[in-house]
């Protein structure tokens, strides 16, 4: 006898012994100890015994006995040497985390020599698979059965094929019953009776994937000389009919995509130029250094995560904040110390302030370098939203574009309903009137400018998480942003959120017939020429503000 | 007289006419190491701050006398550029590095098989020389057209000059321009038939440009002093009662900016042979803001103002990048503000009003 075996035996024995008083107990207790049965079963020296003990766990109504053949399935189930102790093991750089593979229990960790692994052969691998996805399919978690599905689908045999029509008409979860169906319905294809391959066809068609197109494509394919590949017409017809609707669905999504895309570039647009259509259009001031309180936003936020490299959300946190006072701060310095000098003359102040922004910009190289630093992104901006099959969002544009509404709505709200709001609107509509009612107006020239500002390096915040935090970072937005204030009808801010998005979606639209950069000319053409025609913008002031 | 109760024109075309002929003929008399030797390189820096001041000069055409602050022009001086860099790059002929006898280098590197249509042509240079004025012209009239009929003023036109700028530089980044995409035109062999990297030629170079800057200043001269000149300067000041006295604004300053845009063509055409590149980042933003601080810094209206604002602030970039480079930009944003906010005419402005005062 093999010391395996007569291990084996003694423990059998031994459990047997240890088993008959707690069976009366109830029937709790017999399922617990047939798993530990099972269990001890597992560590026998043949593959036959092997086998049993799997049909055994099987048997055991527990989720850790799933657990248990997973972990077999993968070569994570060992023996520690020195007492036999059935474990599961997660490979880690030390040598392995164990678990107790019957209670789950941590166990630390060991070294990988200190244990021996429980092999399985092919054809105990497959049973198992086999067996892994019927329990699966059983388990009470809808989420699991529809896991264990969709791990089916990737590799099709006639045994899961059997499965999955035995286990259709007990599922009540309706997900897991369309996934069900989907895969039968693919092998349903293949079928020699014309109507069920009519009736596959007709349920696949409800339900696109890649995997359905490309089975639908097989179908409708030629081969070399132009003769079809599929040899009856009805079902190639149907087929195409199938395909055809599929594609005007998967248009629509191409056509979400790019509406996707152009919202979020729009975001971002909108997020440059808010803060301009404060400064140049609520106080007529061409602030060029626009960009570049942009540009200190972002720094900030580089200086927040090298501050806190362990915490990435919390420091994006902060550097709203920081950002927002380090810019309206500069901001506020700006309006003091030059353009007040320079009210009602715009073009000097528009080359002033591009002075402002060449010192700022050599400033921020000089600190940190002339090369882009890299900001992280916290996990869960990262990433993509999976819708289907042919649409994803990434996350991080979809938080600017929510991050972007925030931010419009609040300015909104400032605008709307706060004190400086008031006396800001005040005296953008006649400066003299509304300091002859005793309004500070040098004062609130100074907080807009500030908030104009500090929204700017909001902005720099959300944009450096989508491109490169550089010196340059300002200039290459500021050209777009007066385009987006311009169009959208200077002093509006309703103008400035429609005009972003439009122009964004403009954009994203027009990028696939003429290229990227092309597009972008083309919208600035089109700017160009809509200016000549609306001098005023899309929503252009009214009143007698307007002169003058 | 001609120039009777006007002492600084005088001077300014005497210093012109001083530079553009005795600095070049003393490169090619004397020997190096004799006292009044100029080196090649005052030569060409000298060249390349001529076309600025020529440059700069047509910039205060349409800015100092017509004020309109065009952030774009730096467009006109690249396309003219362009149009001299496209017939020096057929002069190149077959001695390219791919040796093709019809396609410059970089369009053989495409794996062009014909030349595109606006090439042909460039051979002649009477042709290149036509469409150095011409095209830069042409757009000036269609942009200024559009812009200033539907009256667009003040910082609107101001920006969407810069977006012109900006459109033309992205498109110019584009190799299936067919102008070179981001390396431009380079590797000219030669001008006329004489080697472009000789002596002579860069002193003649110089010449020239010192020639057609003074022409160009007389002409200018003569324009805003013409009775054009006395409308396009009262639409400076007062647009509407222009307009209501009868004039046809738009057609005054559509006028005052095509002539400045073809000077800064002319401008461009002498700038490439004498730096040997263009390329597209002359169509960048900011080269056109250089310009406008130039014209400031030697103030406006006044033409010479603008000569000098262009060499000084030259001078003082050459000067600065070799010295100490991070320091240019802080300068150059220093000037943008000190300027505007403490000097508003210039520093020309502020020697005239001291001189003024003294008196």
């Amino acid at each position: 006898m093999k010391p395996n075996s007569f291990r084996w035996c003694c423990q059998v024995i031994l459990g047997f012994i240890l088993m008959s008083p707690t069976l009366s107990i109830g029937q709790e207790n017999t399922a617990e100890d047939a798993f530990s049965a099972a269990l001890s079963n597992l560590k026998a020296g043949s593959m036959q015994e092997r086998g049993q003990a799997i049909e055994q766990l099987a048997a055991v109504q527990k989720p850790q006995a799933t657990t248990v053949l997973q972990a077999l399935l993968d070569g994570r189930l060992f023996t520690l040497k020195t007492d036999g102790q059935l474990v599961i093991g997660e490979e880690i750089e030390t040598g392995y985390k164990l678990t107790d593979a019957k209670s789950a229990e941590s166990l630390g960790i060991v070294e990988r020599s200190a244990t021996q692994k429980i092999t399985v052969n092919n054809s105990l691998r497959t049973s198992l698979r086999k067996i892994i996805g019927r329990l699966q399919l059983n388990d009470d978690d809808s989420a699991v059965r529809l896991a264990a599905v969709s791990a089916m689908g990737k590799s099709v045999d006639d045994q899961s094929l059997a499965m999955l029509r035995g286990h259709l008409p007990m599922e009540q979860d309706e997900s897991v019953q369309k996934a069900i169906k989907l895969i039968l319905g693919q092998e349903q294809l293949n079928s020699a009776d014309k109507t069920v391959r009519l009736a596959a066809i007709d349920l696949l068609k409800e339900q696109a994937s890649q995997n359905v197109v490309n089975r639908l494509n097989e179908l409708v394919e030629k081969d070399a000389d132009g003769h079809y590949l599929e040899a009856d017409s009805d079902v190639r017809n149907q087929a195409e009919a199938a395909l055809s609707k599929i594609n005007s669905q998967l248009q629509m999504y191409a056509g979400i995509e790019t509406l996707f895309f152009g919202l979020s570039l729009g975001a971002v647009l909108v997020l440059a130029a808010i803060g301009l259509a404060i400064t140049f259009g609520v106080m007529g001031v061409i602030n060029m250094a626009h960009g570049e309180l942009m540009m200190l936003g972002a720094y900030t936020t580089y200086v927040t995560q090298q501050l806190m490299p362990n915490h990435l959300g919390l420091s994006l946190a902060i550097a709203v904040p920081a950002a927002f006072i380090i810019s309206a701060l500069t901001g506020i310095v700006i309006e003091r110390g030059i353009i007040r000098f320079l009210y009602g003359r715009p073009l000097e102040t528009l080359l002033a302030t591009f002075g402002v922004s060449l010192f700022l910009q050599q400033t921020v190289r000089s600190i940190f370098s002339p090369l882009n630093r890299s900001v992280a992104t916290p996990e869960w901006m990262s990433g993509t939203l999976q819708i289907n099959d042919f649409l994803s969002l990434t996350w991080n544009r979809l938080y600017i574009l929510v991050f972007c509404l925030m931010v419009f709505v609040l300015l909104l709200q400032i605008l709307k309903r706060t004190r400086l709001g008031l006396e800001v609107r005040a005296v953008a509509q006649n400066r003299n009137m509304a300091k002859a009612m005793g309004i500070p107006t040098g004062r609130v020239d100074a907080l807009t400018f500030g908030l104009g500002s500090g929204i700017a390096g909001v902005a720099g915040v959300a944009l450096s998480q989508i491109t490169n935090v550089g010196p340059n970072l300002g200039q290459a937005y500021i050209v777009d942003s007066f385009m987006v204030v311009v169009f959208g009808g200077v002093g509006n801010l309703w103008g400035t959120l429609v005009a972003g998005f439009s122009l964004g979606i403009a954009n994203k639209l027009l990028e696939p017939y003429a290229g990227a950069v092309l597009a972008k000319i083309l919208v600035l053409v089109f700017i160009i020429l809509f200016i000549q025609k609306r001098p005023r913008g899309l929503f252009p002031q009214q009143g007698r503000a307007v002169e003058g | 007289m001609l120039f009777k109760n006007d002492k600084a024109t005088v001077w300014v075309l005497a210093v012109l006419a001083a530079i553009s002929l005795i600095v070049p003929l003393c490169n090619l008399i004397f020997a190096p190491g004799s006292p009044l030797y100029f080196s090649a390189y005052t030569v060409s820096l000298l060249g390349k701050y001529t076309t600025f001041a020529l440059l700069g000069m047509s910039l205060d055409l349409v800015w100092g006398y017509c004020g309109i602050l065009a952030l774009g022009h730096g467009a006109f001086f690249a396309l003219g550029g362009y149009m001299m860099g496209m017939y020096l790059m057929r002069q190149i002929g077959n001695r390219g590095v791919y040796g093709d006898p019809l396609l410059p280098d970089f369009m053989v590197f495409l794996d062009w098989k014909e030349l595109p249509w606006y090439w042909h042509g460039f051979d002649q240079f009477w042709f290149a020389a036509i469409m150095i004025v011409l095209v830069p012209g042409a757009l000036a009239f269609l942009f200024g057209w559009l812009a200033f009929r539907s009256r667009v003023t003040g910082v609107y036109l101001s920006i969407i000059t810069q977006a012109l700028t900006y459109a033309l530089l992205l498109a110019f980044f584009r190799n299936e321009m067919g102008f070179g995409g981001n390396n431009g035109l380079t590797d000219f062999k030669e001008i006329l038939g004489f080697n472009i990297q000789s002596d002579a030629v860069r002193a003649c170079l110089l010449m020239a440009s010192g020639m057609i800057l003074i022409l160009a200043f007389l002409a200018s001269r003569w324009v805003v002093n013409s009775k054009l000149g006395r409308v396009v300067r009262a639409i400076r000041d007062q647009e509407m009662r222009v307009r209501f006295l009868g004039y046809r604004v738009e057609m005054f300053k559509l006028w005052i900016f095509v002539f400045a845009a073809m000077l800064a063509g002319i401008a461009g055409a002498l700038y490439v042979p004498q730096v040997g590149i263009i390329n597209p980042s002359e169509f960048s933003p900011l080269n056109s803001l250089e310009i406008v601080i130039w014209v400031a810094i030697g103030g406006r209206g006044t033409l010479y103002g603008a000569i000098v604002g262009a060499v000084l602030v030259n001078y003082t970039k050459t000067l600065l990048t070799g010295w100490a480079p991070e320091i240019w930009l802080f300068f150059l944003g220093a000037t943008f503000i000190l300027v505007t906010v403490l000097l508003p005419d210039g520093l020309l402005g502020f020697w005239q009003r001291r001189l003024q005062e003294q008196k």
